[in-house]
């Protein structure tokens, strides 16, 4: 029944031809079936950008909001912090990081960061540690009053979310800063 | 000759039994049947009218609203209708919904925003009932939820014609069919309308379209044969979003399968053709060694 | 025909390691591609395959809904509207599901009209048969099971009918209601417990099918012809040759599937399940998905409501002891033309049932149910039996080839696709 020459005969062109169709057919149904576990539309809809006044923020005091399902940590610093941040000898840090790239221009004083430590997901503590920083009680990670890592096992500063100031005293979360670069 | 005659008898009584049924189906106190109307989402490639739904969109808004909810519709549903990011925004904005409980442990109302959904016009449905006679039915399904039967010959006809739209068919009708007066030796309820089409001709809402009641500024006719055709519209479109989407791949998988079976038909003849052509020889075809 | 060592041979180093300690490649070698098939089956014997693809398919769609699907009467029709629109695709995923189990039902009975034309559940394959039979009762579990979960007006009335029934049960029957329920009344409770078995008994049904296809396997598929193969001449390979035919039939009849999902998904359902469930509010008419119309309309047109669930419950439970009612030494239908008659009126009474199933319980819609339920039953307790004893049936063939080479049937037959060269 099969062809013994080694040129494709009629018959198995369609043998190919069928089995071609099938296995795209296969394929075609696949999609639905992975896609489904995607973010759903309400999902995408509910994770909107999330705004935030920071008028009622205090000097030293660090509030909790959540974006797409993340802590989001906003840290009104004071200027000792800021200072403590930007005297750092940056060939020191783990993950170097000048602390002006983390804030946006002219808005020193507010540190906007995903509250999630680079390790392994748990929520570091703020006020605490030995870097005037966060604590993270998990495994032991530091970071500092820019949210750099400075001590244990965590990799990577934590992370910014994209966000913008709609005005000096009011960010969105979740939409970049187009203006700037 | 024996068997036929049996198998007469027993095709008679058949007929016999059927024909009584049918009797009693006339006797039945049934409505009248919706007349079909032309839907552009109908068929194969049936497909909404972006203008239609606008304009039964805004009957919902200016009419319906007032006491129908459409709880599984969001604002930023209403793209698929052709309105931009900002209008939609912009008409979310418009809604004032429940949010909280606020810092000090209390609700309060907010402006809609997109992912947001219509609200419903009262709190539960002891309100409702205790507002109206009974409970308005929320109106995102209820172009599915509503049917009438179409009797024999038509229900397998349906199969092959696709007739879907019984719902917007009864909708259409029921806005269009209501009667100042019941007519004579009709006692009507308190409290309730004398409609056509509804089960029971007694039906609690009162006929909520009038000629001219809302505006429409593509020029379309302000009446309510027109109201009833585009708010039942935008009702199947609330029922049926992926609509559109469901007959287009339809399509494709329909070609898809032909096209598959073709191919397995003519592969299923060439696998058989040595076995078929000498049947005389029938000799064992050896499997092939396969791992 | 599967007893003794498979003739599978090994190519590969890895495959002759495995083959030695699980000898898994050897079992599908034998079973389902040199297992040897008579070779003038005709496409009706195409529906077993296409059941196991569809039990296939009702299994992924149901996993992937139950993703997103919420089991809490509270929250139940909002995810099924949830999955309708925000879920990738969760329309067609919903659809598929909603209308495969009415695919399911369809296959299933002609897999069963195929069986009793063919006399496939004589010996000695009764058990394959009655295993069968469990597996539609399973089936039909498994439906009703699935179709509360939206908790729609019919899901939750067509719940309170259907467990009501036991409440026919003497002495005892409040208390298993009660215990069905696991409150006063269908309500959450029942929700969550109805959920828990419908995902469980398609597995069940996996592994009852198993059995069946084991059960057919140790005595050979029967044939048209209703005579068993007698030497290698009657039989082909089961791969390529019933593999192709399986396909092929499969792709047809998923054509009709699309059908219905892509252009009337809703015209197998009812509207007032797209009317969220109210204990408050009965609909007007209750009627069950269609394929338990026949067996609603035998409950119905028995006046008594203990013998009503009786009947209901024989008549599918009848089927198990066909093997013993059908007294006739001959199989197939081919070659018993006035069982052939009896097959016929018997499938038309079915049918009728079903429709009458769909109609309110009045008037002369009950008479007539009456009349096809006494000749349901008496199709099955005297007309098989008798049948059996007095038929006059046609000269037998001595092989499948010879009736192969006589090319058709005896003049007269009619019944699903006669003729054997055409396959």
């Amino acid at each position: 029944m099969t062809a013994t020459s080694a040129e494709p005969t009629r018959r198995d062109f369609l043998y190919i031809a069928t089995g071609t169709v099938a296995a795209v057919g296969g394929a075609a149904v696949a999609v639905p079936l992975i896609a489904q576990m995607n973010p759903d539309a309400s999902t995408i809809a509910a994770g909107a950008p999330v705004e935030v006044d920071l008028t009622p923020i205090a000097e030293g005091q660090v509030i909790k909001v959540f974006w797409r399902g993340k802590p989001i940590f906003i840290s009104h610093r004071t200027k000792k912090e800021i200072d403590e941040a930007r005297s750092v000898q940056l060939s020191s840090l783990p993950d170097p990081e000048a602390d002006k790239d983390r804030v946006k221009a002219g808005h020193d004083q507010w540190l906007i960061l995903i509250g999630i430590c680079t390790h392994l997901g748990c929520i570091p503590l703020a006020h605490q540690g030995n870097y005037d920083g966060w604590f993270c009680p998990c495994h032991g990670s530091q970071y500092d009053t820019s949210g750099r890592i400075r001590q244990g096992p965590a990799p990577k500063n934590l992370f910014l979310p994209p966000y913008k100031f709609i005005s000096d005293s009011r960010i969105r979360i979740g939409e970049e800063d187009t203006a700037k670069a | 000759m024996a068997r036929s005659i049996l198998a007469l008898a027993v095709a008679a009584s058949l007929l016999g039994t059927t024909v009584a049924a049918f009797a009693a189906d006339e006797s039945s106190h049934e409505s009248p049947v919706p007349p079909r109307q032309t839907w552009s989402f109908s068929g194969p490639f049936g497909h909404f009218d972006k203008g239609q739904l606008q304009r039964g969109f805004k009957v919902y808004k200016e009419v319906c609203s007032v006491c129908h909810g459409l709880k599984y519709v969001a604002f930023r549903n209403l793209e698929a209708l052709g309105y931009s990011e900002a209008q939609v925004k912009s008409i979310a904005g418009e809604y004032k919904i429940q949010d909280g409980p606020n810092d000090q442990g209390e609700m309060f109302e907010r402006n809609g925003r997109p992912a947001d959904y219509f609200p419903t016009p009262w709190p539960n449905e002891n309100a409702a009932r205790a507002r109206y006679n009974g409970v308005p039915p929320d109106m995102s399904v209820l172009a599915k939820a509503r049917s009438y039967e179409r009797g024999f010959p038509w229900f397998i006809l349906d199969m092959f014609t696709q007739f879907q739209e019984q719902g917007v068919d009864y909708i259409h009708a029921l806005m269009t069919g209501y009667h100042e007066k019941p007519p004579e030796g009709f006692t009507l309820p308190p409290g309730s309308f004398y409609n056509d089409y509804f089960p029971g001709h007694a039906l609690a809402m009162p006929p909520p379209l009038s000629d001219k009641r809302v505006d429409y500024p593509d020029g379309s006719p302000t009446t309510v044969d027109q109201y009833g055709r585009d708010v039942a519209a935008f009702m199947m479109w609330a029922a049926e979003p992926h609509l559109e989407a469901r007959k287009r791949i339809g399509f494709q998988v329909m070609i898809f399968l032909i096209v598959l079976s073709v191919l397995l038909y003519f592969t299923k003849k060439k696998v058989w053709a040595d076995v078929k052509a000498h049947p005389e020889k029938l000799q064992d075809k050896a499997p092939r060694p396969r791992v | 025909m599967m007893s003794g060592h498979s003739t599978y041979q090994p190519q590969n180093a890895f495959m002759i390691w495995l083959e030695r300690r699980l000898p898994i490649a050897g079992l599908v070698h034998s079973s389902f591609i040199a297992y040897p098939v008579p070779r003038n089956l005709n496409y009706w014997w195409t529906f077993g395959g296409i059941l196991a693809f569809l039990l296939g398919a009702q299994i992924v769609t149901g996993i992937i809904l139950v993703m997103h699907y919420t089991p809490h009467a509270d929250m139940a029709f909002n995810s099924v509207e949830h999955i309708m629109r925000d879920v990738n695709y969760g329309w067609l995923l919903r659809y598929l599901h909603s209308n495969g189990a009415s695919m399911f039902f369809v296959a299933v009975y002609i897999h069963m009209a195929r069986g009793m034309y063919y006399g496939s559940y004589k010996e000695p394959r009764e058990v394959l048969w009655i295993l069968g039979v469990i597996l539609y009762l399973l089936m039909m579990a498994t439906g009703f099971l699935g179709y509360t979960l939206p908790w729609g007006q019919m899901s939750f009335w067509g719940a309170t009918v259907i467990t009501n029934f036991f409440s026919a049960i003497p002495i005892v029957g409040e208390s298993v209601v009660t215990w069905l329920w696991g409150g006063y009344a269908i309500g959450n409770p029942t929700l969550q417990r109805f959920f828990s078995l419908h995902y469980l008994l398609p597995f069940v049904i996996a592994g009852v099918v198993v059995l069946h296809v084991w059960a057919l396997h140790v005595v050979g598929q029967n044939n048209p012809a209703g005579v068993e193969p007698q030497s290698e001449k009657d039989t082909v390979a089961f791969t390529p040759y019933a593999t192709v035919k399986d396909g092929f039939f499969m792709a047809c009849f998923c054509i009709v599937f699309a059908w219905f999902v892509f252009y009337i998904p809703n015209y197998l359902g009812h509207a007032d399940n797209y009317i969220p469930a109210n204990p408050a509010v009965t609909p007007t008419h209750i009627v069950p998905e269609w394929y338990y119309l026949p067996f609603y309309a035998i409950l119905r047109a028995i006046p008594n409501k203990l013998l009503g669930v009786i009947a209901l419950f024989g008549s599918i439970g009848i089927l198990a002891f066909l093997p013993w009612l059908d007294t006739s030494r001959v199989r197939s239908a081919n070659y018993r033309p006035l069982f052939r008659q009896f097959f016929w009126i018997f499938i038309a009474v079915t049918v009728g049932l079903g429709w009458l199933g769909s109609k309110p319980a009045e008037g002369g819609y009950v008479i007539a149910a009456r009349i096809l339920t006494f000749w349901y039953f008496i199709h099955f307790i005297i007309i098989l039996p008798v049948l059996g004893w007095v038929e006059k049936t046609k000269p037998l063939p001595n092989s499948i080839s010879e009736a192969i080479l006589k090319e058709g049937l005896p003049a007269g037959a009619s019944g699903p696709a006669p003729t054997v060269t055409r396959g």
